[in-house]
């Protein structure tokens, strides 16, 4: 067998093969660290590891689908740390909802996971706890009550469900990555009806949650209404409802979908005793759609939580 | 209601719409429904068969979709009526807080029903029907909170799952993003009634689950699947997906 050969002949085809090998030198580590003589019996095994390692681990995806999960990943390692850092601060989580957040917490470690394993060695790899800063440069507390914690939280899982939403059509090539992303967002959805369950709980709430969440966004209910007052911390969540880039991506108000005022074309029955006002149809007509947003507004939403570290990572570029 | 100015010009109006619906003398006979969704170019439809086929023999994108947004949009009408069945007689036991969530509930499925009605157009399946498919709900209990709590969540989730399954299947990009966005509200409606009948369950590993490489995802259905756990709903009509696709 003659190795030189071989690669020569890849070569032609293949310009970057040296490359490859090269910036995989645990391959060859791992040759010779076998510490027994390569006999001709256990070369194309060994040979056989070696193509593996150079060419066998990358996704195969392309750019555009790696550029959305990349950015998927990098959420639910935003939110990972997040959920992760709360449960780990001594009395921040009310007892009772210990097992909720811990819930979120280990999904996100799955979708984390599952996300991973579809990026192979093309995943951007986990920049740890330091590269987030969750007060947003010192506006938000999130870590110094449950009120402050469930705020933020909010913003994160809604800003996770609007992201994968806006990055679906790109996925659609490859039709399992597109289940995937949109089966992790949907249960992202579920968390952020969970969030605003405990908030409205928090709250006090006798009425299952106000229109755009009432005064100040503290009753929300469980689905986004109207842009929700600019949302629990409108200095760092107003985005978070609001608009994209696009007119592809209208803000969490919207009722036009597919052309068609939804307000006015559904039809809303006569209940009795029940007044159906032109703000409450507004309301539910937003509320029965969760809106896209782009990835150019969901990174600079995102950008708001990178520390140094997370800067200098490039996170969220 | 045409659809010849609809933003769905993706599913164009003159193509065949053969199989929607080949519905049903016995239907009609016994249900009282006239249900046609045929052009003149269409295969009559099949008499003497209760039977309502979702989908169409026709491998184009826009006959694919059509047949995907009618089953979508079946599902629907069933939510919606089932929830103005109960917010027509809350239960008695149904604490005040809680109510406001069910017309809410009945809002969002009306405009969700109303919204794919309008993208399908004169494919609605029962475009040209005399009166809507009625839904047989004598088999749940109504008149409670914890009945009415667990039907729901049974097709809250099943909504769920049922996007799950088949979006993947949708082809037209536009109506992939227009159904994702009714998707997670069904989530959000899922998690919500299971809190409340159950406190925490809101992602529970029945229907939040690994699948493969994935983790921590929505647990998926395909429209066979649905349809078999729904079907005592659609008596004395019998839905078939046979002609949805699988892949």
């Amino acid at each position: 067998m003659d190795l030189f050969k071989i690669f020569s002949e890849i070569e032609k085809i293949d310009g970057e093969v040296y490359e490859r090998f090269d910036t995989r030198r645990r391959v060859f580590k791992h040759l010779t660290g076998l510490g027994k003589t390569i006999t001709a019996a256990t070369m194309p095994a060994l040979l056989s590891t070696m193509f593996n390692k150079a060419y066998g681990q990358t996704s195969g995806l392309s750019p555009e689908i790696k550029n959305t999960l990349n950015l998927a990943l990098q959420l639910e390692y935003l939110e990972f740390h997040f959920y992760d850092t709360a449960l780990n601060t001594p009395d921040l989580i009310p007892a009772s909802d210990r097992p909720a957040v811990t819930i979120i917490r280990d999904d996100e470690l799955g979708h984390i996971n599952a996300i991973k394993g579809l990026l192979s060695t093309d995943a951007i790899p986990d920049p740890t706890r330091l590269a987030f800063d969750y007060t947003a440069g010192g506006r938000l507390a999130p870590f110094s009550s449950s009120a402050e914690f469930y705020g933020t939280a909010q913003g994160f899982v809604d800003t996770g469900m609007r992201a994968y939403k806006g990055g679906a059509t790109k996925l659609m090539p490859n039709k399992d990555i597109l289940t995937a992303a949109l089966n992790i967002h949907s249960v992202e959805a579920r968390h952020s009806a969970h969030v605003r369950l405990m908030r409205r709980v928090l709250a006090g709430s006798t009425n299952g949650g106000d229109i755009a969440g009432g005064p100040g966004n503290a009753n929300p209910k469980s689905w986004i209404s109207l842009t929700e007052r600019d949302g629990p911390r409108p200095s760092v969540t107003a985005p978070v409802y609001g608009p994209g880039n696009t007119t592809d991506f209208p803000g969490e108000d919207n009722v036009q979908q597919g052309g068609k005022n939804v307000q006015t074309t559904a039809t809303y029955p006569t209940i009795p005793g029940v007044t159906l006002t032109d703000a409450m149809k507004a309301a539910a007509a937003s509320e029965a759609f969760d809106e896209p947003l782009d990835d150019g507004t969901v990174k600079s939403i995102a950008r708001n939580f990178r520390s140094p570290l997370g800067e200098r990572l490039g996170l969220f570029a | 209601m045409t659809d010849l100015t609809s933003p769905f010009s993706q599913v164009p109006a003159g193509l065949p719409r053969r199989a929607f619906l080949r519905v049903a003398g016995a239907s009609a006979a016994t249900a009282g429904l006239v249900l046609a969704g045929c052009g003149k170019t269409d295969t009559p439809p099949v008499v003497n068969s209760n039977i309502l086929y979702l989908g169409s023999t026709s491998t184009s994108a826009a006959d694919v979709d059509a047949g995907l947004l009618n089953y979508f949009f079946l599902l629907k009408q069933l939510e919606a009526a089932f929830y103005q069945r109960v917010v027509d007689a809350l239960p008695t036991d149904l604490p005040p807080a809680e109510r406001a969530f069910f017309s809410d509930l009945r809002d969002h499925e009306l405009v969700h029903r109303e919204t794919l009605r309008y993208a399908l157009g004169n494919r609605a399946y029962d475009a040209a029907a005399a009166q809507p498919l009625p839904f047989d709900f004598s088999s749940l209990t109504l008149t409670t909170r914890a009945g009415v709590l667990a039907a729901a969540q049974q097709l809250e989730d099943l909504g769920v799952a049922a996007y799950a399954g088949a979006l993947r299947l949708v082809r037209t990009p536009d109506l992939v993003a227009l159904v994702a966005k009714m998707s997670s509200v069904e989530a959000r409606h899922a998690a919500l009634l299971r809190d409340l009948r159950t406190p925490g369950s809101f992602a529970g590993d029945d229907v939040v689950v690994n699948a493969g490489v994935l983790q921590s995802v929505s647990l998926a259905k395909t429209p066979a699947q649905v349809i078999a756990e729904a079907k005592a709903f659609f008596l004395p009509i019998v839905v078939s997906t046979d002609l949805l696709p699988t892949a």
